[in-house]
């Protein structure tokens, strides 16, 4: 059976989709054009609404699949992983690419076993390679130290997950036009072995590094957990999330939502504030790939000043109360 | 309560230093530990022995030196454990290596929980958990931060996304991959670092296990690394001084235009 076209898998919360899906359909597009082949999207969830599926339309895909039914209210992935094997099954298609966020890295291992297909996680760069046509998924590896190119060349679907915030969402075009395909809800998808209890939200902080578009984080270098006062106020001001070091938050100074690095998470805002912080391998690995990076360091030979696109050698209690005040003026 | 944990040798990323000139990694005397963050799932499974009793199997897929990390697991509590090695397994991709640790668990048997590290730090896949799940078709919680509730039916989890933290049951037996907050792990105790040095691992080869041949190593990995290269990672940007009140003021003042030209504030 000859496998064809180029899927992305969207993301949605409670039926509105997420910006991440349009960064795929933007991906996609690039690879299915070289193809010379369609691309489509699917869609898992519930409450999804005609302008959201319309809005994928718009942005690149020539098909959507929607399965939208209240038993897939909640991303389950025992559930989400039976529907996309079905219709990887049924439709066969050549890429599957899904966001490398916690719901594609818990999905997309667990279908590519299902449908014996090889996956590539957390890719920063995608390609086609000539001559054959096969998928070139290139990512970061050993703290970001190296770069691997991987292809798959024999088994198909080719599966990859991809580091989102690194490239423009798809633009829109209204007079594009597109099939949707309505799949039909089947019972045999829901696990009842597993059950969504429900959400808690971390008391009165913002944890979610990885979507925000600033982020300011701070490190051993501030020496206690009150100085991360400042680090908020100005990631306050400029719209910002806080992030943290390891040793922040083995210090206990930030809860361990808050940690970029190795062990935390990889966030890829627009603009990454380090104050404090050295810049250990660790670290950097989850960070390096930030648009813009300023550090703010008592020690000119630290290390994150090497990856840094403005940095400032000083006293952080100096410098970040002097900034807080001009940005107040401002 | 029977704990299975796979776990992963890696090379120490502490030590490794960073080329200045080339921005590149140098490996050389790196030390080979445990995957930092599979200790998490370690200290999980021992927390939980120590409560419900029990017996913690540790299984690693690696060469034969992989052996230290399954005893050094063992020194800080673990019961026993079970080395994977041979030729026909070098080069094995993620689907592989789940493939043999799901065909090594199905082997030692009688489990309840299957405790995974989030990824290791340094294929930093974080497949080898879900896809361990998926062989084996157990109920998985991927990112779990804490175990609320737990018996010999069901298990009550919260697990980290992006935003906030999810509650799920899954009914037992099941697979947690597990996050730093979970658990602060312990040392090896001097107890631990004798009994782990003096107990004997057994070796599993292709044949101790139902493996089909064409799915191992190299060759029956789908996916395939073609090239490496070692990436300019170094931005050098302008890093000014601020050592009194008037360069402060200068500095601030410049990382303002600076931001502004970036169109990062207006």
């Amino acid at each position: 059976m000859n496998y064809q076209g180029v899927w992305t898998v969207s993301e949605n919360d409670q039926g509105k989709l997420k910006g991440v899906s349009y960064e795929l359909l933007a991906r996609g597009r690039g690879l299915a054009d070289k193809l010379g082949n369609e691309l489509a999207s699917v869609v898992i969830g519930h409450n999804i609404t005609d302008e959201a599926v319309e809005e994928l339309i718009h942005r690149g895909a020539d098909a959507v699949y929607l399965v939208n039914d209240p038993g897939l209210r909640h991303f389950v992935v025992e559930n989400f992983s039976a529907v996309l094997r079905d219709l990887i099954n049924v439709y066969k298609p050549e890429i599957v690419i899904a966001g490398a966020t916690t719901y594609g890295r818990t999905l997309m291992p667990h279908v590519a076993v299902r449908v014996n297909a090889g996956l590539t996680a957390d890719c920063t760069e995608l390609d086609i390679e000539e001559g054959t046509g096969n998928l070139l998924q290139i990512r970061p590896a050993i703290g970001g130290n190296i770069l691997a190119e991987i292809k798959t060349p024999e088994r198909r679907p080719q599966m990859a997950t991809v580091r989102p915030n690194l490239i423009k969402h798809a633009e829109k075009d209204e007079r594009r036009k597109g099939e949707v395909v309505n799949v039909e809800f089947k019972a045999e998808w829901i696990d009842r072995r597993v059950e969504h209890l429900g959400f808690r939200k971390s008391e009165g902080e913002n944890i979610n590094i990885q979507g925000a578009d600033v982020v300011v984080s701070g490190g051993g270098g501030l020496k206690k957990k009150e100085n991360f006062g400042m680090i908020k106020k100005l990631a306050e001001s400029l719209g910002g999330v806080v992030g943290a070091s390891r040793v922040a938050v083995d210090r206990g100074w930030m809860s361990y939502p808050h940690q970029v690095g190795l062990s935390g998470k990889t966030v890829t805002p627009k603009l990454y504030i380090a104050v404090g912080i050295s810049g250990s391998i660790q670290h950097l690995a989850g960070m390096k790939t930030a648009e813009t990076i300023i550090a703010i360091n008592s020690d000119s030979d630290a290390p994150i000043f090497k990856v840094a696109d403005f940095g400032i050698v000083g006293d952080a209690f100096e410098v970040i109360p002097a900034l807080l005040e001009s940005l107040d003026h401002y | 309560m029977n704990i299975i944990i796979p776990i992963k040798q890696v090379p120490e990323t502490g030590n490794v230093k960073m080329d200045e000139e080339t921005g590149t990694v140098v490996r050389e005397g790196a030390a080979s530990i445990i995957n930092p963050l599979d200790l998490y799932a370690v200290e999980t499974g021992i927390q939980l022995k120590e409560k419900l009793g029990g017996k913690i199997t540790v299984i690693t897929m690696g060469p034969r030196s992989a052996e230290k990390a399954l005893r050094e697991a063992i020194s800080m509590g673990c019961d026993d454990g079970v080395l994977i090695s041979g030729k026909e397994f070098a080069g094995s991709d993620t689907w592989v290596t789940s493939y043999v640790l799901s065909e090594a668990i199905k082997k030692i048997g009688d489990y309840d929980l299957i405790l995974a590290g989030e990824r290791a730090t340094d294929g930093e896949t974080g497949q080898v958990g879900p896809e361990i799940a998926s062989f084996l078709d157990l109920p998985m919680a991927a990112y779990t931060s804490r175990i609320v509730e737990l018996n010999t039916e069901s298990v009550v989890v919260e697990r980290l996304i992006e935003e906030e933290y999810e509650m799920l049951r899954l009914s037992m037996p099941a697979l947690l991959t597990v996050v730093k907050e979970i658990s602060y792990p312990r040392l090896p105790t001097l107890r631990g670092k004798q009994r782990a040095k003096k107990i004997a691992i057994p070796v599993w080869s292709k044949d101790s296990m139902e493996l089909d041949e064409a799915n191992l190593g190299l060759k029956g990995s789908p996916t395939r690394v073609v090239k490496i290269s070692t990436p300019q990672v170094l931005r050098n940007g302008m890093v000014i001084p601020a050592d009194d009140e008037e360069s402060t003021v200068r500095a601030v003042n410049q990382m303002l235009d600076f931001m502004r030209e970036k169109n990062l504030i207006r």
